[in-house]
């Protein structure tokens, strides 16, 4: 189970909205080690350097800022969010064979169906390990401190 | 001459879960070479043949070394060496 907040939800969907029919990545950062069902705290967008419909990649020097400033604040990258532009939430062949995160978990957005625009999306979320996928349920709060599902 | 190595998530359980080890060469290749005798499969995941795996970044002090020199990249004494898996995949 992946619990997070109706704010970073809502971001990532922003996110993936605006960079249609490019693929949007990014992540959300929580304080090291994370509990099981993530609840994220930062919401941390990324640049698809490819900038492509069919293909995502992290510069490799914002790769390295990323992840030593997660070190300096003892966080680690809760969700790795990408979207899918014209196909389904679901892993392919290609992010299976590249998720080196095995803690994290890998967020799916489609904007197949909306676009740019407001629409339905699909938002799934995954355990990438050795290969094998996993889906889990995303239940989405208002904060974490009051922990009430709110509807989406 | 001693390279501090950083290791990701992913290769620690070539490490005895360390974050960070350390290594000698003169080059990325014998600092590779190096890390194999102590922590045994690891080269296998860096690289593929002689050449660094599309999906893994190693930083030499702050530079990618494909902007380098690749694995022949000069190492010296105090440098530090960063392994971060590429985040990437697509549809």
């Amino acid at each position: 189970m992946l619990t997070l907040t109706q704010e970073l939800y809502e971001q990532i969907v922003a996110h993936a909205r605006a960079d249609h029919p490019d693929e949007a990545c990014g992540v959300l950062a929580g304080p090291t080690p994370a509990p099981k069902d993530g609840r994220p705290q930062r919401f941390i967008p990324m640049l698809n350097a490819a900038r492509s419909p069919t293909f995502y990649e992290f510069d490799s020097q914002d790769l390295l800022k990323l992840y030593r400033d997660l070190d300096d604040r003892d966080e680690e990258p809760v969700v790795i969010y990408h979207s899918h532009t014209a196909t389904e939430a679901y892993p392919s062949r290609t992010d299976i064979s590249y998720a080196g995160e095995p803690g994290a978990h890998y967020v799916l957005v489609s904007t197949a169906e909306c676009g740019n625009d407001e629409g339905p999306v699909s938002f799934r979320s995954f355990r990438i390990v050795d290969g094998e996928v996993t889906e889990e349920d995303v239940r989405i709060v208002a904060s974490y401190e009051a922990d009430a599902d709110v509807p989406v | 001459m001693a390279i501090e190595v950083r290791i990701p998530t992913i290769l620690r359980s070539y490490t005895d879960g360390e974050k960070a080890v350390s290594g000698e060469g003169q080059t990325l290749a014998e600092l590779i070479a190096d890390l194999e005798s102590r922590h045994t499969g690891i080269r296998e995941r860096l690289m593929d043949g002689e050449e660094l795996r599309r999906f893994v970044n190693v930083y030499l002090n702050d530079e990618d070394v494909r902007f380098l020199e690749g694995i022949s990249t000069k190492l010296a004494d105090g440098d530090s060496v960063t392994i971060l898996p590429a985040v990437a995949g697509g549809a």
